[in-house]
């Protein structure tokens, strides 16, 4: 019976096959893998995009990159991007999913609040803080002339730009982290709390000793979206900078669009999405890799 | 009251106020938007965040009345349908294959998929361009769909395989042994099964599409194709000394997404929040 059914279920197999996997192989491969291979192609030429390229010009794109101020500055304001998001963001993000993850009365409000901004569009978040930033008509220059010192352009003045930038990208999203660790919370034993509490453990000591350790998993997986998050930001960037002022407000992708895209550097623009590329498979192995030798 | 119950009033007190404040934090951006779309410029510059003195109803009716804003809504719409439609449909079926059906290089076909999450469409954006124009998508809806699904593939494609595994083997056999054939067995049984983790992934693609602004930018030139994120832009660069207009703009594009995610919030917190659930 069961070797008929074997037999039968590879015979019957052979459509499904056929039909169900084709669309989405497709599409991966012709959108996703062959691009990226392109990319690792294309950044040894000097290219502009149209017919074939032939300039071969070996590591020198790779080399101009590293030449270019701005795309250390980009560089380094992803890690700055990433350091507020993990020393600023998560504890803020885990200390407020404590406070509405308990049925304290209102809670359910508070958390769609929080989460409210996270459902907004990068652009429209964007827009809406760059009028907050203007100096003119904006909040923060109201509250200045309000305390007698002449509006601030933030957004305008290169040592400044970043940081509000900072407050935007935490402003947005510690709501998207919120909500991870409160389903982190709940997935937490109840009765486990209650034990420590009957031995004797405060607020704190729960919070240290029992509940953190077994968000563990949730912390992790927060971490890994703020590294992927910041390594990808641009559409937030855009309306609010545009990478400027003097490129203080650039990231890797910023770069990418305007010394790569808007001039048409088919083969420099590609390098730089091969090192974007590089980073982000170094960090998801090596990310992998500790975290599965911390489980053990 | 007794020392404990003090003490507990003062923990709850500390903990309202950090939550209001957090909030105030919060809404302050999202309201003065909102009622800066009511006022006039100059009234902007000397009351940038209270309500309105003279609420104009014509900045907000006379966006309403344009054809562009229903027009970039429509595209956005159109090109965000499409992609959750086309990710939502290739990936069950591809995840089907996974979950169900055994056959050589299971294994490794799915590993090939999940290379998908590792990096950002941007990692490949020029070839990308390139491989649109080389198809003569160039400025097409098309040219968005197609490239925005590919991105979403990998992780419709890790969520549907999961839950489909969790479908019992028992009915799986029975409806063999009764003669049902893998195909029909997916639209007679795993799909309506599978009711929560297809709005789950729907809502997900839909909302990543309709938030693009990357790939758009880079795939289409005429304005009239234009999904709103882009079209804002070009509004808040033709815009750009009538702060009034521009913030009741915004209001009127972020309006539909957040009256969608009130009316569905459950739906949509797990569908934002499954990709990472699973990581």
């Amino acid at each position: 019976m069961s070797v008929a059914l074997g037999r039968r279920r590879a015979w019957t197999a052979a459509p499904v096959l056929l039909l169900f996997l084709p669309p989405a192989l497709l599409l991966f491969t012709a959108l996703v893998v062959v691009p990226i291979g392109e990319a690792g192609w294309y950044s040894f030429y000097d290219w502009s995009g149209y017919g074939v390229p032939t300039n071969f010009v070996g590591w020198r794109n790779f080399f101009l990159i590293s030449r270019y101020p701005a795309f250390h500055t980009a560089l380094i304001n992803n890690l700055i991007i990433i350091a507020v998001s993990l020393c600023i963001q998560l504890p803020m993000a885990l200390g407020l999913a404590t406070l509405v993850a308990s049925r304290i009365r209102g809670a359910l409000v508070f958390r769609l609040i929080f989460f409210l901004p996270y459902i907004l569009a990068d652009v429209a978040a964007g827009l809406i803080w760059s009028f907050m930033f203007d100096g003119d008509y904006g909040i923060t220059g109201a509250i200045a002339r309000a305390l007698g010192f002449p509006a601030p352009f933030v957004l305008a003045d290169p040592n400044w730009a970043l940081v509000a930038v900072l407050v935007v990208i935490v402003w947005k999203y510690f709501g998207f982290h919120m909500m991870l660790f409160i389903a982190g919370l709940q997935g937490i034993d109840a009765p486990l709390l209650d034990a420590a509490a009957i031995d004797g453990a405060n607020r704190w000591q729960r919070f240290r000793r029992v509940i953190l350790p077994l968000l563990r998993p949730t912390i992790r997986l927060s971490v890994f979206f703020s590294v992927i998050g910041s390594l990808q930001l641009f559409d937030l960037i855009m309306p609010l900078t545009k990478g400027g002022p003097a490129d203080s407000t650039q990231t890797i992708v910023t770069f990418l669009y305007t010394f790569g895209i808007t001039r048409m550097r088919v083969g420099f623009g590609s390098a730089v999405g091969v090192v974007l590329f590089l980073i982000c498979v170094v960090f998801a192995f090596s990310y992998k890799r500790l975290t599965f030798r911390d489980d053990e | 009251m007794t020392r404990h119950g003090w003490q507990r009033l003062l923990v709850t007190t500390a903990m309202y106020a950090v939550l209001v404040v957090m909030a105030c934090i919060i809404l302050v951006p999202l309201v003065a938007t909102l009622l800066g779309g009511f006022k006039t410029l100059g009234e902007l510059r000397t009351n940038p965040s209270g309500l309105p003195r003279e609420w104009q109803w014509d900045n907000y009716l006379g966006i309403l009345a344009s054809a562009r804003y229903w027009r970039m809504l429509g595209n956005s719409m159109l090109i965000a349908s499409l992609t959750a439609l086309l990710t939502l449909s290739a990936g069950a079926m591809a995840a089907f294959a996974f979950a169900h059906v055994r056959f050589f290089g299971r294994e490794m076909m799915f590993n090939y998929f999940l290379l998908g999450l590792m990096f950002p469409a941007a990692t490949a954006v020029l070839p990308l361009f390139i491989q649109i124009r080389d198809f003569g998508l160039l400025d097409t809806y098309w040219g968005v769909i197609l490239p925005e699904s590919a991105f979403g593939l990998a992780m419709s494609i890790l969520l549907f395989r999961d839950f489909f595994r969790a479908i019992p083997h028992d009915l799986f056999e029975a409806a063999f042994v009764d003669g049902c054939g893998y195909i029909r067995f997916f639209f007679a049984m795993t799909l309506p099964l599978s009711r929560p983790i297809l709005a789950t992934v729907a809502i997900f693609s839909f909302v990543r599409s309709w938030n693009n602004y990357l790939l758009p930018l880079i795939m289409l030139n005429s304005e009239s194709r234009y999904p709103w994120p882009l079209g804002i832009m070009v509004f808040q660069g033709e815009y750009s000394t009538e702060w009034q207009l521009v913030l009741a703009f915004v209001t009127l594009t972020i309006l539909p997404a957040v009256i969608v995610f009130f009316a569905a919030q459950k739906h949509i917190i797990s569908g934002l929040t499954a990709g990472a659930v699973k990581g």
